[in-house]
């Protein structure tokens, strides 16, 4: 291996060890990622669960109850949670300056983000798998092979969420400002995508609303996620996750430019 | 200042940077010596912080050129970085690691493999005194031990320039007092190039170089002593009082004239 792209390994290896480091340091930030979903599962699913009937829909072959159809939602909500949490770091970072060093780095900016990305995704996987232990024991019986085919979606759209995270994160300058983005991100993406209902049942409703849904990137994240639990593979989610994964990720790497984003503005 | 005469260190050429309307440099242009101690002495929003922001790449300017080293940093900005040793006026260290985690951290950054860099790790630490305190979390050192680490971690790959901005923020007296010292010290040990902002003027020492910079422009730029016989001032305060003062009448007077 040549001296360059040894540099390239090191430096992806230093980023994922660092935020590896990061997340055993910060217990709440996995509490937290844990406590959020299996609060959904264990009481807003048991409260809801009379109310909203799921008939037979792919990847489902039978019946099934509310809490095994969320949780593919849930899966998604903690990436999405992540890819968030992992943006507000790098507003953090950048106003106490790590985020400086990082890119003070003699290596491609791109580089640098797509190895905050990687980083930021790997976290996610170890928050799901934890999850899905906890839902598995206590709860829902799932596939034993999807947990194995959960993995190639799961990274892919860790790195889309991760991307859109990091995509706000070069348009924002301060934390406070980062505070309204999640209420405005988090919370429309969640609602408005097929993570806790099935969207023919939000077609019932609201055509409109229906219609937002279905052009929302995250439900694709959770389909895609919910097919590859049940051992299917949902191709046209997971091209959807991909292309968005890789358009976010392009439009961070412009928020990130030194001649043009974030970097041109006044210091606090 | 004769950069030619003296090989090559940094050379700035008709630097211009607005945050939209608001112009931060305005035609800047200096020569900095290699193996030099070079003071950027100017008030707050002078814009000295902007000038390093640019100097290792973190934005970029439309107008004018910088050449690190011998290298124009708009066409080979990683070549230039690479020769680069920098400390930020922000913390920038992980508090919640250990001092030799930083260390290793930002040696992976920079490519280095585990041995060397705990090797290099070693001396840098030594150099900055503070040596066995490698397994202590970063949070527990005080503030002029964090300012130390941050430099011993920018000495890490050697570098040839060595960018601090405003390093001494925030310490008390005795460990800012102690940091200049040190820094002064390791600019005539090793022949390192130094490029220090500051405010204050008791971290210039006589025979430093010195850049006064005012209002985004370039006030004064020789070695101390040429700017105290230019000024003909006895002293530094008096210099940099001098002019920045000149600034303000001319821009008082310009501000008068219909």
């Amino acid at each position: 291996m040549t001296t360059a792209r040894l540099h390239y390994l090191i430096c992806l290896k230093g980023v994922i060890w660092r935020e590896g480091l990061r997340f055993v340091h910060q217990r709440e930030r996995f509490i937290a990622a844990l406590v959020r979903p299996l609060i959904w599962l264990l009481i807003f699913a048991a409260g809801f669960r009379s109310i909203l009937g799921v008939s037979i829909t792919p990847p489902y072959d039978t019946y099934i109850t509310y809490e095994t159809y969320i949780v593919p939602g849930l899966v998604a909500m903690i990436q999405l949670f992540n890819g968030m949490q992992s943006s507000l770091s790098l507003v953090y970072d950048r106003e106490m300056g790590s985020m400086r060093v990082l890119l003070t780095t003699p290596l491609p900016r791109w580089f640098l983000l797509f190895c905050k990305l990687i980083a930021g995704t790997l976290v996610s996987l170890l928050q799901v798998y934890a999850f899905l232990a906890i839902a598995e024991l206590v709860i829902v019986d799932l596939p034993p092979l999807g947990w194995f085919t959960l993995l190639p979606v799961l990274v892919a759209s860790g790195l889309m969420l991760g991307a859109l995270g990091m995509l706000l994160s070069s348009t924002i300058r301060q934390l406070e400002n980062f505070a309204g983005i999640m209420n405005f991100v988090i919370f429309p993406m969640f609602f408005l995508s097929s993570a806790l209902y099935p969207l023919w049942r939000m077609r019932e409703s609201s055509e409109i609303i229906w219609q937002i849904c279905v052009l929302n990137p995250f439900t694709y994240v959770v389909e895609a996620a919910r097919y590859a639990l049940y051992l299917k593979l949902n191709v046209e989610a997971v091209l959807v996750v991909a292309l968005c994964a890789g358009v976010f990720f392009a439009l961070a790497v412009v928020g990130y430019d030194a001649k043009k984003g974030m970097a041109r503005r006044a210091p606090a | 200042m004769e950069a030619a005469k003296f090989g090559l260190g940094v050379e700035i050429n008709g630097l211009h940077f607005a945050y939209g309307s608001k112009t931060a440099l305005d035609g800047v242009s200096l020569s900095i010596r290699p193996g030099r101690f070079t003071a950027i002495l100017g008030p707050n929003g002078a814009g000295k912080s902007t000038l390093f922001s640019l100097l290792c790449g973190l934005i970029a300017s439309r107008e004018g050129s910088i050449r690190v080293l011998g290298v124009d940093l708009a066409k080979a900005p990683r070549d230039a970085l690479a020769q680069m040793g920098i400390v930020f006026q922000q913390q920038t260290l992980d508090l919640d690691l250990s001092v030799a985690q930083n260390m290793a951290y930002f040696g992976a950054l920079r490519g280095l493999s585990r041995k060397d860099c705990e090797r290099r790790a070693t001396i840098c630490l030594e150099r900055m005194g503070l040596e066995g305190r490698e397994q202590e979390k970063a949070r527990n050192l005080n503030g002029g031990h964090r300012r130390r680490l941050e430099i011993a971690r920018a000495l890490l790959c050697e570098p040839t320039l060595l960018l601090l901005d405003e390093p001494t923020v925030g310490l008390d007296v005795p460990s800012r007092t102690g940091l200049v010292e040190h820094v002064h010290q390791l600019c005539a040990d090793s022949r390192l190039t130094v490029l220090w902002a500051t405010h204050l003027v008791d971290e210039v020492w006589p025979n430093d170089d010195l850049v006064v910079l005012h209002q985004g422009r370039v006030r004064a730029a020789a070695a101390v002593e040429d700017v105290l016989d230019k000024t003909g001032c006895a002293d530094v305060n008096a210099a940099f009082a001098a002019l920045t003062a000149a600034t303000k009448q001319a821009s008082s007077a310009d501000a008068a004239t219909p």
